[in-house]
């Protein structure tokens, strides 16, 4: 039974280090001067229990989670994917150039058609890591990251230029047509389809990873690559997949910010979910299903922030802080795992303490 | 007991529900070469672990000079002079054999006065005939050379008490006899060598006093001199063993595996296959023996699939196996291949027992349905009956691999490669690192499976092995078949001039 218990324990690290973040978090609230206590109830109740709280943080569940998701299927086979904000900006892209020359048509093959274009998008710009790394061993951490600016960059040249809105004040494309929205799932809120899509394609593939040959390759794949081989898995084209599968999901979550929320394509239209979806990966220790959890958790930090920063007047930084810190503490709990000798141990000294005392008790009464 | 260097008192440690050491005592006599001796998972290494402060015990008492000691790390068991050589050695590749003796010793002036260092190094090799340049890079240096330094580490720091785990698994023949020479000469010097083997050879010829093992208790000590090689491994095992197991008799069939002129490139670019030509046909286990590192690995990777050949013609039933997949050479032309390194290849030490028992068939029937969904049922309802059959030790069919002893792990591969059914069956090193008992089954069921027509392909250092059990043998030395010859015509100066690289004309 106890047993049990300390495993659990042990499972649910990704918890405790959400706690002990928030803990420190509320000491910066102290030191800045304002009630913490105050600040979380107001961080919590704005993020989940208010109509208009929990339509903003399902507005961020979509990009948080599929990014999350463009993270942590690569991670499984043994790839470090930082670059899903390039693809969410190459998803957007492609979304938006779609949308913005298609004929007229009805909205559901409409929507479909510009959805798939971000995924093109996302997965293109995820192909190049995965090809150079698959060919020719280079390392995709750098790859990714560095591509991110191309595609950041990329973005902006085309909003400022030949994308460029006419008579707009500032980059940004004009606006695709309202049939091409992304229906709202949440009357007279922000909080569009996505995020449902988002939970259902993160189930999808928690059944592929968990139930099927293909995922069970990729697990292989992941934990020996020497194995996988002789194995007669192909390392090379299952690293391909997760990786381009990782960038079609990222994509798609660009597709879904301009489809479902910008309604056009602003230069800098993503608010670093790319990165944030690395803090989703790991809070879930690259389980999908968890990912939603954690994807829900930090969108809710986020719509949350700004009801505190109104409420008692907490700056938003702080939350980023915390967001940092839970990062930290997420990958400083990865070097805890539960060891069932040490506490069989501890938990028998205890045990034998227990009985000793309980001699000892007896005899006093006797005595 | 004249002069105890060291005793271990009645020593207890469980990993959970498992007692590794239960009630362990050992006398060691100062200047001798004390055995310990047993099978895998009988307990040897967590005793030596306990002996080097990487683990504690739960209870009893280490002894030491007479005095009762608490010994909590390595760096505590090195200020009492206790040394110990891992298995694996622990050598830093690019630095210099100095640097990787000096190296986390404490007492170091801010400053590395190298060369003093290295002078006394130099002494230190040659007093002992070492013959370690302190200068040279470590990872350049030959294995048997690498394994000196780090007793020299030890000797550097003042030990006067030896542990060496498994000191000859890694070396080869020739390397072995030099190894032997060096413990005699640290005998001579009065330190005391506490080793931890499973070979009687060694014992019978090194030790002066041996410690049998079994399931974590001590099932007897005594003088090398009053035993025998059967009555260790009576002890060892717990029943006779019988060394020469089988029967010859095997219908041999028809060609079944065929190389011509085969050559391909090795790890480091090297040509590892050179000209090889080699036929094993159906019920007939052909041995392949040489010293390590002469094509051996590269043989068997080229028959799996691993490894593809630059010239030549690899046939399986006069069809050329190049253009098949890893994949379609274990599925369709049905190639099982036992890995030598079974931890790093032939296992996903992660995975569970049941997992592991599917990894070359997971992408088919039985294991998967409706295309490529995984079948759990059949998943498990295998590995539940491959467990029974080889008597698999595993706590659940879910147990992450990694927590298996080595003789278990290479049962699970056996059972994995054997029941695919396989014609044709490459074994790399199925052995090494093995006790008597699982050798012994190891053998067997290859036997058995020769028996009923599968062709084998047994590659081995070990003589012993090859000739127990194979109905032919050849010979390779630097990526060629030097001979091939009848077990009962191969004599140990035969055999050792082929392995030289002699042919057979010569030899």
């Amino acid at each position: 039974m106890i047993e049990t218990l300390l495993r659990w324990t042990y499972r649910l690290k990704s918890v405790w280090a959400v706690m002990l973040a928030l803990l420190l978090g509320a000491l910066l609230i102290v030191l800045a001067g304002y009630d913490p206590i105050a600040a979380y109830r107001e961080l919590f109740s704005g993020a989940f229990l208010d109509y208009w709280g929990v339509s903003a943080t399902i507005a961020k569940v979509s990009p948080l989670l599929l990014a999350g998701l463009a993270v942590a299927l690569p991670l499984r086979v043994g790839l470090f994917n930082i670059g899903a904000e390039g693809q969410i900006y190459m998803g957007g892209l492609f979304a938006s150039l779609v949308a913005l020359n298609l004929p007229e048509m009805p909205a559901l093959p409409g929507i479909l058609l510009c959805a798939g274009a971000g995924m093109v998008g996302g997965c293109l710009w995820a192909l190049i890591p995965a090809l150079l790394k698959a060919y020719r061993d280079l390392n995709e951490v750098i790859v990714t990251l560095l591509l991110n600016y191309v595609a950041i960059n990329l973005v902006s040249y085309a909003v400022s230029g030949p994308m460029l809105a006419e008579g707009a004040p500032y980059p940004y494309s004009e606006e695709i047509r309202p049939s091409l929205f992304l229906p709202i799932i949440m009357p007279r809120t922000d909080a569009h389809l996505g995020a449902a899509i988002a939970v259902l394609l993160a189930m999808l593939i928690f059944v592929m990873l968990r139930y099927t040959a293909t995922g069970y390759a990729m697990r292989t794949i992941g934990s020996n690559p020497h194995a996988a081989r002789y194995a007669g898995m192909s390392v090379r084209r299952h690293i391909i997949g997760a990786m381009v599968i990782g960038g079609a999901l990222a994509g798609l979550a660009g597709a879904f910010e301009i489809l479902g929320l910008k309604h056009r394509l602003f230069h800098l239209f993503s608010a670093g979910y790319g990165y944030d979806g690395i803090v989703v990966a790991f809070l879930a220790a690259g389980n999908p299903l968890a990912s939603v959890l954690a994807a829900t958790f930090l969108a809710g930090l986020e719509s949350g922030a700004n009801t505190m920063q109104r409420a008692v007047g907490v700056p938003v930084t702080v939350i980023s802080a915390v967001k940092g810190l839970i990062v930290i503490f997420v990958a400083a709990s990865l070097a805890f795992s539960f060891q069932r000798s040490a506490w069989a141990a501890v938990l028998r000294r205890r045990r034998e303490t227990e009985a000793a005392l309980g001699e000892v008790r007896r005899g006093r009464r006797h005595a | 007991m004249s002069d105890s260097h060291l005793v271990l008192e009645n020593l207890c440690k469980s990993f959970g529900p498992v007692r590794a050491n239960s009630n362990v005592t050992i006398h060691v006599a100062r200047g001798t070469v004390h055995a310990i001796l047993g099978e895998n998972g009988a307990g040897k290494t967590t005793l030596m672990n306990m002996l080097y402060g990487l683990l504690q015990p739960d209870s009893g008492r280490i002894i030491l000079n007479g005095r009762e000691v608490r010994i909590d790390s390595p760096r505590r068991a090195l200020e009492l002079g206790i040394g110990m050589v891992h298995q694996h050695f622990m050598l830093v590749g690019p630095l210099t054999v100095t640097e990787n003796i000096i190296l986390g010793m404490s007492g170091q002036a801010l400053t590395l006065n190298q060369g003093a260092h290295r002078a006394r190094l130099r002494e230190l090799s040659e007093a002992f005939g070492f013959e370690v340049e302190p200068g040279m890079e470590a990872s350049r240096l030959p294995i048997g050379m690498q394994q000196r330094v780090e007793i020299l580490k030890c000797l550097y720091r003042d030990a006067d008490l030896i542990i060496l785990d498994e000191p000859t698994s890694v070396l080869t023949p020739q390397e072995t006899r030099t190894f032997f020479d060096v413990l005699r000469r640290l005998k001579a010097a009065n330190k005391t060598i506490l080793f931890i083997t499973h070979k009687l050879e060694e014992v019978m010829n090194l030790s002066d006093r041996v410690t049998v093992m079994r399931a974590g208790t001590v099932t007897n000590e005594l003088e090398t001199a009053t035993t025998n090689p059967g009555e260790l491994a009576r002890l060892m095992v717990g029943r006779e063993v019988i060394f020469n197991i089988g029967s010859r008799e095997g219908r041999r069939g028809g060609r079944l595996l065929s190389l011509q002129d085969v050559t391909a490139t090795g790890e480091r670019g090297n040509r590892a296959l050179d000209g090889l030509s080699l036929d094993v046909h159906e019920g007939e286990i052909v041995g392949v023996a040489g010293v390590d590192g002469n094509g051996q690995a590269e043989l068997a990777e080229v028959i799996a699939g691993l490894r593809p050949y630059t010239s030549g013609s690899v046939c399986l039933d006069g069809e050329e196996l190049a253009p098949y997949s890893i994949s379609e050479r274990v599925g369709r032309l049905r190639i099982g291949y036992v890995p030598e390194d079974r931890q790093r290849t032939g296992l996903v030490l992660d995975q569970g027992v049941a997992a592991n028992m599917m990894l070359r068939a997971h992408d088919r029937p039985p294991f998967t349905r409706f295309g490529r969904l995984l079948d759990f049922g059949a998943i498990r309802r295998n590995a539940r009956a491959l467990v029974e059959r080889y008597q698999i030790r595993a706590s659940s069919i879910e147990q992450p691999v990694r927590h298996l002893s080595g003789g278990n792990q290479q049962k699970i591969i056996l059972a994995r490669e054997i029941e695919a059914g396989p014609r044709l069956l490459v074994v790399a090193q199925p052995c090494k690192g093995l006790d008597v008992g699982a050798i012994e089954f190891v053998q067997n069921t290859l036997l058995e499976q020769r028996n009923r027509g599968m062709g084998v392909l047994y590659i081995s250092t070990e003589l012993e092995h090859i000739l127990a059990i194979c109905d032919r043998l050849v010979v390779m030395f630097r990526g060629r078949i030097t001979g091939s010859l009848l077990p009962q015509e191969a004599s140990s100066e035969r055999i050792g001039r082929l392995m030289a690289g002699m042919t057979e004309e010569a030899a």
